[in-house]
C-alpha cells in the first residue's frame, strides 16, 4: 500500500441533475473528493461518467445542484475558469490539436500560466521571448516525465493511440492542476501501456500531490489505483466507498452483470 | 487519407507555365517580360494581403467572411479622412506624422469593431448553420460599406506615404532601358513581406498565436481545455482588420481610396480558392499567382486574342482571376495547400 496523505474535501458535488432533452444522465448526483485522493468513477457505458467530468469542468451546465470547489460554489462556471482555477482535463475521444507538434500540444495546456500581454506578445518584446523560454522549459519536463522525448516535434495526429493519450496527460499536467479529471485514460491500450499509464497517474499523485479523479472500465486499474469508488448507472448513484465495498455491494454487481436490464 | 488527384493539378500547372514563358519564346525581350512579371508581383502581393486576412478568419472561426474587402475599404478611408482631419484636431503636422497618428487610431478602430462583431454577430450565431454567419457577414459588409460612407465620406480620398509615384529603373546594364518599376510598389511589397512574416512569427513563437493555431486546428478541443473561444475570435478578427488596414493603405496610395477597392479585396475570393482556404501560405503563393497571371495575360495574350479574333479590347486583367479559379474548382477544389474537407471546424 502506497502512504496515503489525504487532506479535507477539496470538491463536492451537490445534487447535480443534468439532462439533455429526455435523456436523464444524471440524476440528483452527490459525492466529495478529497484533497491529494484518487477518486474513481465507474459505472456501465451511458451511466453518466463523462458527463459528470463535463459538469465539473464547465463543459456541460448541470439544470441542478451545485458544485464547490474549495470552498467556493460554483455555478456555471465555463471550462476557462475551471482550468485557471487549477481543474485539468483529459478526455475519452482524444481532443488533441492533431495537426500541431506535441510540444505545441503541451504548450497549449501552459498558455493559461502566461501572462505577458498580446502586444508585447506580438512585438516580440523581451518579456515576452523571456516567459516563453521558461515556461517552455518546464513543458521539456512534462515532456520528459511521460517519456515521449523522441516525439517531441511530430505531429500528434501521426502517433500511435497509446502515446496520444500521453499527449492530452501531459497537456493536461502542463497547467499544474490541482485537480486532474481523466476520462478513460488507459482505454484501448495494450497490458504494457495500461502498466505505463498506471504509474504516470501514481507518480503525479504521489509527487505532486495533485487530486486525481479518474473514470475506468478495468475494475483490477480501478480496484489497484483508487482510494475511494463512486458508482453511476443510468444516471443515478448506486455505490459509493473504498474499492472493498463496491465490490461487494450487491446492487453494484447488479448493474455490472447486468441482472434485470 | 484518399489519395490525390495529381494528373489534372500537373496539366493545369503545365498549361500555366507554358503560358507564362510563351512571351518569351515568342519573341518579347527580356526586360520587359521581367518589367511586366515583377508588376504582377507587387499587385498579387496586395491579394495576398487580403487574402491572408480571409484565411485567419476561415481557420479560426470557420466563417467565411465575404466582409473582407468591405473592411479594407472601411479600414482605407479611416486612414485618409483621419489623416486629413487630425492637422485640424490637434495640431499635429499634416503627411506623415498625421499619417502616423492617423494609422495608430485606425488600428483602434479595427479592434473596436473586431469586438462588436465578435459580440453582435459571432456569438450568438456561433451555434447555428454556417449559412446563418455567411448571411451575418454579407449584412456586415454592407453595413461597413454604407456605414463607412456615412462616417468618412464617399468621395475618392488620396493616401500620401510620401514616397514619389516617379518610376524607377533597375537593372540598366543588363537589359536594354532597363527595368521599369514604381518604387510606391516596391514600398507596398516591402511592407506587404514584412506583414507577412510578422504573423508566421507571430503564429509559430507566441502563446497567443499557439492559441490560435490550437483553436484552428480544433474549436471544440481548445474551449473544453478552457482556451477562451471569445477572446481568440475577437484577436483573430483584430489581426483581419489590421491587416486589412495595411492592404487599404497601400492600396489606397496607389490607386486612391474609393468604392472600388471594395471591389478589387474581391479578388481574394479566387486567391483563397486556389490557395486553400485553410492555409496561410496557400494564401501568399495564391495572391503571387494571380498577380503575376493576370498581368502576364493582360499584356501579352490581350494584344494576340484581339489581332487573332478581332475583338474590342483588353480586360483579361477583370476575369483572369476567376477563370482561373473556377479551373482550379474543377480539378482541385481544396486549392493547391488546402484541408480535403471544407467545413467548419
Ligand atoms: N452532448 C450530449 N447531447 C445529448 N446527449 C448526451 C450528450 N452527452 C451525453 N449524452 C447522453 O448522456 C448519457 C450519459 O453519457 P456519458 O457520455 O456521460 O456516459 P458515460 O458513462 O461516459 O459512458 P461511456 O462509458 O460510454 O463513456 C448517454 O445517454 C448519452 O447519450
Ligand atoms: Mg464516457
Amino acid at each position: 500500500m502506497r502512504p496515503r496523505n489525504i487532506g479535507d474535501v477539496i470538491l463536492d458535488v451537490k445534487n447535480i441533475s443534468l439532462s439533455f432533452g429526455g435523456v436523464k444522465a444524471l440524476q440528483n448526483i452527490s459525492f466529495d473528493v478529497k484533497e491529494h485522493e484518487v477518486r474513481a468513477i465507474i459505472g456501465p457505458n451511458g451511466a453518466g461518467k463523462s458527463s459528470m467530468l463535463n459538469c465539473i469542468n464547465g463543459v456541460y451546465h448541470p439544470q441542478e445542484g451545485e458544485i464547490v470547489y474549495q470552498g467556493e460554489v460554483r455555478r456555471d462556471m465555463d471550462t476557462h475558469h475551471a482550468a485557471e482555477s487549477g481543474i485539468g482535463r483529459t478526455f475519452q475521444n482524444l481532443a488533441l490539436f492533431k495537426g500541431m507538434s506535441v510540444l505545441d500540444n503541451i504548450m497549449t495546456g501552459r498558455n493559461l500560466k502566461m501572462k505577458t500581454g498580446i502586444l508585447a506578445q506580438a512585438l516580440h518584446l523581451g518579456p515576452a521571448r523571456a516567459e516563453e523560454l521558461r515556461e517552455r522549459e518546464f513543458v521539456e519536463h512534462v515532456i520528459d516525465f511521460l517519456e515521449i522525448q523522441a516525439y517531441r516535434k511530430t505531429p500528434v495526429g501521426r502517433m500511435p493511440y497509446g502515446l496520444q493519450k500521453r499527449v492530452d496527460l501531459g497537456r493536461a499536467l502542463a497547467a499544474q492542476p490541482k485537480v486532474l479529471l481523466l476520462d478513460e485514460p488507459m482505454a484501448g491500450m495494450n497490458m504494457e501501456e495500461k502498466q505505463d499509464m498506471c504509474r504516470f497517474v501514481l507518480d503525479i499523485n504521489d509527487e505532486f500531490g495533485t487530486t486525481i479523479v479518474l473514470i475506468e472500465h478495468d475494475m483490477g486499474v480501478v480496484m489497484d489505483i483508487s482510494d475511494r469508488v463512486v458508482v453511476l448507472d443510468y444516471g443515478r448513484k448506486i455505490g459509493d466507498g473504498t474499492p472493498e465495498v463496491v465490490r461487494n455491494d450487491p446492487e453494484v454487481i447488479k448493474a455490472y452483470l447486468g441482472v434485470g436490464h | 487519407m484518399a489519395t490525390k488527384k495529381n494528373g489534372p493539378v500537373i496539366a493545369l500547372g503545365v498549361v500555366l507555365g507554358i503560358g507564362f514563358v510563351a512571351p518569351l519564346l515568342a519573341g518579347q525581350p527580356l526586360g520587359f517580360f521581367l518589367e511586366v512579371t515583377l508588376g504582377g508581383l507587387m499587385a498579387g502581393v496586395l491579394y495576398s494581403l487580403v487574402a491572408l486576412g480571409f484565411v485567419l478568419i476561415f481557420k479560426a472561426s470557420g466563417v467565411f467572411n465575404f466582409a473582407q474587402g468591405a473592411m479594407v475599404l472601411f479600414a482605407a478611408l479611416a486612414l485618409a479622412r483621419l489623416a486629413e482631419w487630425l492637422p485640424g484636431w490637434v495640431g499635429i503636422p499634416a503627411g506623415l506624422p498625421a499619417l502616423a497618428l492617423a494609422f495608430v487610431l485606425a488600428t483602434g478602430i479595427m479592434i473596436v469593431l473586431a469586438m462588436l462583431i465578435e459580440r453582435i454577430v459571432l456569438r450568438p450565431l456561433v451555434a447555428q448553420d454556417p449559412v446563418a454567419l455567411l448571411m451575418a457577414t454579407l449584412g456586415v459588409t454592407f453595413f461597413l460599406d454604407g456605414f463607412g460612407q456615412t462616417i468618412w465620406g464617399s468621395d475618392v480620398y488620396k493616401i500620401d506615404m510620401g514616397i514619389s509615384k516617379d518610376p524607377t529603373i533597375i537593372l540598366e546594364s543588363m537589359f536594354q532601358g532597363g527595368i521599369l518599376i514604381s518604387k510606391e510598389d516596391l514600398v507596398a511589397t516591402v511592407i506587404a513581406a514584412v506583414l507577412v512574416l510578422g504573423l508566421a512569427i507571430f503564429f509559430q513563437k507566441t502563446a497567443t498565436g499557439r492559441a490560435l493555431r490550437a483553436v484552428a486546428d480544433d474549436h471544440q478541443a481548445a474551449q473544453s481545455i478552457g482556451i477562451p473561444l471569445n477572446r481568440i475570435w475577437v484577436i483573430v478578427w483584430a489581426v483581419a482588420g489590421f491587416v486589412a488596414l495595411v492592404a487599404g493603405m497601400v492600396w489606397g496610395a496607389k490607386l486612391g481610396v474609393q468604392f472600388s477597392l471594395a471591389q478589387l479585396a474581391l479578388k481574394a475570393l479566387p486567391v483563397v480558392i486556389l490557395g486553400g482556404f485553410t492555409s496561410i501560405p496557400g494564401a501568399i503563393l495564391g495572391g503571387l499567382i494571380i498577380g503575376v497571371g493576370e498581368k502576364i495575360s493582360e499584356v501579352f495574350l490581350g494584344p494576340v486574342l484581339i489581332k487573332a479574333f478581332d475583338l474590342a479590347g483588353g480586360g483579361i486583367e477583370n476575369w483572369f482571376a476567376y477563370v482561373l479559379a473556377l479551373l482550379f474548382l474543377m480539378v482541385r477544389p481544396e486549392g493547391l495547400f488546402g484541408e480535403k474537407h471544407i467545413d467548419r471546424v
